[in-house]
């Protein structure tokens, strides 16, 4: 099977999984924006993705799309260490025209990922779960708090230790965004000699925005709770 | 008017394909900062013989920038510090007196050593072999203008025919990927019409023989671009996706 | 063949006598334009069954070579291909930056087979054979349609049709070009050619093999000795017939435009198997290259011809000035107007700085050698855009030479922009080389040899983007031609053994020769005494040359091969990858070219194209040729180690184009 393969397949799969979880971003960023507008508001797209067959199945999706993002980063970049050989070199030198984070994507991801487990702590095992937990019959925590996220968010945000973290995991994953957007398009083929500045233009701008839209959140909160109320 | 520098030289040396390999340090004495990177290392073989030691060998041949045969890795970079340049056309005025300049060959799962700063880059022939060319025979084609070509097209094509397959893409990339290589190829056939025929199995059988040498997979990190003495664009690679991929869909 | 022959002994420049001698060249009868066809037409060929089991060696991967190899592969052929690199891709053919020229006439401008012939013969100063010369002409055209169809990337118009330029020695706008890289694109067409058969396993490619004997078996070429380069090893092959396309010999000077590797000792080996050596002395002299900077130079770069299209070639008036510049003191840029000797524009009002190659090189070393020398070596002078920037302005300069003005800077560290070029002729091209009858075969029956490597059609002097067309000529439309009349007397003869006593007495004297070298452990590097050699041929085999510096060239060959044979010094084995030792090898056959070169040199008293003997040039300091003596092409027959060689003629005789003096003053 050529997306198994051959190497423009794997990064084909890492493409489009990686673009998946982009769009999930963008998604979950701007749905967390409704929190400074109206916590209400918040809760209630909450609930809308609660323990819902829909919710559940994208989250499925997401899960798996995470893994096969993942596993391929391992696999590609054990392949591509040995295709290096044995011998490594003495002296390397930074090229001027290479940025950083593309070097240093699988670290990037695996910093993304081992702060995701802390999220999914903070958020999804106190919402979601609880509700799988509440519909099978058992009890996992809190289930009036499982719908309110903004709750949560004022929780956890407020306290300037986990503030500092998740803007700590933010800037992390803006460094991997700013490579992965737009290589995930170079990789379906989608430039080319004009479109390659404006193509890594307009991916940052766009991976700036998405991370911001979370950075925002937490700032917001954090201000909010500890100066203004 | 003549300058001249003392530098000292870390040379990987190592007698085969299977012996183990190791730095040797060397002092040169007033090189002229005029002289090439290349004259540096004849005088250091100058130099070894009259102490009958074996000279370094490494690969060169047009020493004009064109042939493709030399591949040093020089204080971290393929074809050294300046860019644009291969090695042979890398002068001496570009060091300073004192420095140590660390010298190894290419590194690369596909590029063995074979001797010294000496590699084999037959895995890019191979690669050519498995489809970088349009299938005509000698004799019964058409006419040179019989087909007109947008000058667009055509200068692109050459953009990425200039490619001498020195290797250096393979050898900066930290993912030993030949991408660069590959891409040019294709690109340069796919640009044309009278590459256009065999797109889809070029790509394919060409990526294929590049997989199965093993090369490494591409990240889009561009230190291939940054260190390609012919500056060929990795707008390429993002064709040779194109290409790539449109083929096996279609398959 | 042989009956024809009538040896005259030259060693002390003998003056031909009008007997005719002679060598045949096998040119067919009838009308110029009719020979090929009917070469063609009548020739015998090899069908397609028999094609499978012939075998054919290639040494070379150039434009000959690969072209031939690739095209002999498509016919069914099975093909044996060597090369020295590591890729067939590096051959030096690589290197050429102009274009191609051919007959096509899509300009319109009145160009024609016949008008590229003629101007051929022309720039060769009437010493090529007029038969190959028009069947070169011939195929021109094919070799532009077979190059666009395998994807090289010509120049363009904006209409899509395929862009012209001017170039030498021609009224016509003919040179097809690929922007600087003309030789890089046309190769790697003929190397993607040849990648495919050996994908289909038609050619068997041998790289990093260096071919060092050819073995000759009841009067036929029947294969090679050859090293691996790898492994040291030495290797034995078979093949019916034996295809050589090594180049030239340039490095014989050791500085040159020629690659590091680039050798001559394809042809030494040929030759000493029986071949002839033809027209040894006839190299050519690039007017537009890098000066020397220092004595650990160890190449030379040459910068397009085309920038004499613009630039003024100049030195100061006055040695004082001269002096002064070459210690630092001046710079050339305060020199006045008044103070500076255009040479060239007040030597041939004219043609001014666009004279041909070896009138350009001649004027420089004239000037040099008068002491009007500029840079620190005294042995440069200017090219100057300083006038071209003022009339055109930076930008069109910069749009026509900027990659050319940067490769400049990077070299020399100084910006043409604003300091004028120093520029020296280096050797470029030779155009001796091999004997070849008109299939392109060597006195040796089975024994071809193609491109640069043979004697070529050039005459005594080549034009720009000539030597592309040649080697493309020899390896895609003559050879797969010429070839199959000599083998289809072959088809029954079967495979041999490579345990022939034939191949292992060859293969014995290869040992023997490495075995000897690397016993001398004397005092000197090999590249120490190719330096010598490179110094003598310059000073007395170079740009100038007359009887005195001949013979005393030719007494300083014979003691540095004393000194070589006696005192070289190679490490390491002969059964590993050793550098030196091919360097050796290679060097042992360039002091048998040189003493080749100087001997023909000698017996030439005349000056004609690349070859300028001092005696013999008009009032002016213009060539003096003299047609009715030597008119012919001196062919050199190997006579055993100590014995000297001896000279045969092939007569050129002229039936359709009457001999003229070249004429570039007015």
């Amino acid at each position: 099977m050529w997306l198994i393969n051959s190497s423009i397949g794997r990064k084909l799969i890492m493409s489009i999984s990686g673009i998946m979880l982009v769009l999930f971003l963008l998604f979950h960023g701007l749905m967390n924006m409704v929190v400074i507008f109206s916590a209400d508001a918040y809760n209630a797209i909450c609930a809308f993705l609660g323990a819902n067959w829909y919710a559940l199945i994208a989250t499925k999706g997401l899960a798996l799309g995470f893994m096969v993002h993942i596993l391929y980063a391992m696999y590609l970049s054990f392949q591509n260490l040995k295709a290096r050989g044995k011998e490594r070199y003495a002296v390397t030198d930074k090229q001027d025209k290479v940025s950083w984070a593309s070097q240093n994507m699988l670290v990037l991801g695996l910093i993304v990922f081992g702060f995701l487990a802390l999220h999914l702590y903070h958020f999804w095992s106190k919402m979601q779960l609880v509700e799988i937990g509440h519909m099978l019959g058992k009890h996992v925590g809190d289930i009036d708090k499982a719908v309110d996220g903004a709750y949560w968010i004022t929780y956890w945000f407020s306290q300037p230790v986990y503030a500092i973290i998740y803007l700590v995991w933010l800037s992390a994953l803006w460094f991997h965004l700013t490579h992965g957007v737009w290589s995930s398009l170079h990789s379906l083929g989608l430039n080319n000699q004009t479109w390659l500045p404006r193509v890594k233009c307009i991916s940052n701008i766009f991976a700036t925005l998405v991370v911001l839209l979370f950075v925002s959140v937490v700032v917001y909160t954090y201000v909010y709770q500890n100066f203004v109320l | 008017m003549e300058k001249t520098i003392n530098v000292t030289l870390k040379v990987w040396r190592q007698a085969g394909p299977k012996a183990q390999g190791k730095f040797e340090t060397y002092k040169l004495n007033n090189v002229s900062t005029d002289s090439s990177f290349l004259e540096m290392m004849d005088i250091l073989n100058e130099q070894l013989i009259s102490e009958r030691k074996e000279p370094v060998a490494f690969d060169h041949d047009c020493r004009e920038g064109i042939c493709g045969m030399c591949s040093l890795y020089i204080n971290g970079h393929p074809h050294g510090p300046d860019g644009e340049i291969t090695t042979c056309q890398l002068h001496m005025r570009k060091f300073k007196d004192g420095d140590t300049i660390t010298i190894e060959p290419w590194r690369s799962a596909a590029f063995p050593v074979i001797k010294d700063l000496m590699v084999n880059r037959g895995a890019y022939d191979k690669i050519i072999q498995a489809g970088g060319f349009v299938s005509v025979n000698t004799g019964g084609v058409p006419d040179g203008n019989a087909i007109p070509i947008s000058k667009i097209y055509a200068d692109e094509a050459m953009d990425a025919a200039s490619c001498i397959g020195c290797g250096a893409c393979a050898a900066a990339c930290k993912n030993g990927s030949a991408m660069l290589f590959v891409a040019a190829k294709v690109s340069q056939l796919a640009l044309l019409p009278q590459g256009k025929v065999e797109r889809a199995t070029r790509a394919k059988a060409m990526v294929a023989k590049m997989d199965e040498l093993g090369f490494g997979n591409c990240t889009n990190t561009g230190a291939c671009e940054a260190e390609c003495p012919k500056n060929i664009s990795i707008s390429h690679i993002a064709r040779l996706n194109r290409e790539f991929l449109s083929a096996k869909i279609k398959d | 063949m042989a009956k024809k022959e009538t040896v005259v002994e030259t060693t002390q420049a003998v003056k031909p006598t009008e007997t005719p001698i002679m060598i045949d060249a096998k040119v067919p009868s009838g009308p110029l334009a009719e020979k090929w066809k009917n070469y063609k037409a009548h020739q015998k060929l090899v069908n397609p069954s028999n094609k499978r089991r012939l075998d054919i060696i290639v040494v070379g991967t150039g434009l000959a070579g690969a072209s031939a190899a690739a095209s002999l592969a498509e016919l069914g052929f099975n093909v044996l291909n060597f090369c020295i690199q590591d890729s067939p891709r590096r051959a030096h053919s690589i290197a050429a930056q102009g274009g191609i020229n051919a007959a096509k006439n899509y300009q319109n401008d009145g160009d024609s087979v016949y008008r590229l012939f003629y101007d051929t013969i022309k720039g060769g100063d009437y010493r090529a054979r007029e038969s190959n010369v028009y069947r070169l002409a011939e195929v021109s055209g094919s070799i532009i349609d077979q190059c666009v169809a395998q994807g090289v990337p010509f120049a363009r118009e904006y209409g899509g049709l395929l862009d012209n330029r001017s170039f030498g020695g021609a009224q016509v706008s003919r040179t097809f070009y690929a922007k600087g890289q003309t030789g890089q694109q046309l190769l790697l067409g003929a190397y993607s050619a040849l990648s495919r058969q050996v994908g289909k396993g038609a050619v068997k490619l041998y790289s990093r093999y260096e071919m060092l004997d050819v073995v000759i078996i009841d009067g036929r070429a029947r294969g090679i000795i050859a090293r691996n380069l790898v492994s040291g090893k030495i290797e034995r092959f078979f093949a019916h017939a034996v295809v050589v396309g090594t180049g030239g010999y340039g490095n014989v000077f050791f500085l040159s435009t020629n690659a590091m590797g680039s050798n001559g000792s394809a042809a030494i080996q040929m030759y000493k198997k029986g071949a002839y050596f033809a027209n040894p002395c006839y190299a050519q002299i690039h007017p537009t290259c890098i000066p020397v900077h220092g004595e650990f130079q160890s190449k030379l770069t040459l910068m397009s011809e085309s920038l004499r299209n613009d630039g003024r070639i100049w030195v100061p008036k006055k040695k004082e000035d001269a002096e002064a510049i070459r210690k630092g003191t001046l710079k050339p840029t305060d020199l006045k107007e008044e103070d500076r000797d255009y040479y060239l524009e007040r030597r041939y009002p004219a043609f001014g700085n666009l004279v041909p190659r070896d009138v350009a090189s001649r004027a420089a070393k004239e000037r040099c050698d008068a002491g009007y020398g500029v840079g620190a070596t005294g042995l440069a002078v200017y090219l100057d855009f300083a006038d071209s920037i003022k009339r055109l302005g930076l930008d069109v300069v910069k749009a026509r030479y900027g990659n050319l003005f940067q490769m400049y800077e990077k070299i020399v560290d100084d910006n043409p922009y604003e300091t004028p070029m120093m520029i020296y002729p280096a050797i470029h091209y030779t155009m001796g080389g091999i004997w070849v009858d008109y299939e392109l075969q060597t006195s040796v029956k089975g024994l071809f040899c193609i491109g640069e490597a043979n004697f070529s059609d050039h005459g005594a002097n080549r034009l720009g983007a000539s030597a592309l067309m040649q080697g493309l000529a020899d390896g895609y439309f003559v050879l797969p031609y010429t070839i199959q009349n000599y083998l289809a007397d072959q088809i029954q003869v079967p495979r041999m053994s490579t345990d022939l006593p034939e191949f292992i007495e060859a293969e014995k004297e290869v040992n023997d020769k490495i075995q000897k070298l690397l016993s001398i452990q004397g005092q000197r590097s090999v590249d120490s005494i190719h330096r010598e050699l490179g110094l003598v041929m310059w000073d007395f085999v170079g740009m100038g040359r007359n009887k005195e510096g001949l013979q005393l060239a030719i007494d300083k060959i014979k003691a540095i091969k004393k000194e070589f044979w006696t005192n070289v010094y190679i490490p390491g084995k002969a059964d590993d990858l050793n550098v030196e030792l091919e360097k050796a090898l290679r060097v042992a056959d360039f002091i048998e070219i040189g003493n080749l070169m100087a001997r023909d040199a000698l017996q030439r008293e005349e000056s004609c194209g690349g070859h300028f003997r001092e005696e013999y040039q008009t009032p002016e300091g213009e060539a003096l040729r003299n047609d009715d003596e030597y008119a012919y092409a001196a062919c050199w027959k190997y006579m055993g180690e100590d014995a000297d060689p001896v000279m045969l003629k092939e007569r050129l005789d002229y039936e359709f184009i009457k001999r003229q003096q070249r004429n570039y003053k007015a």
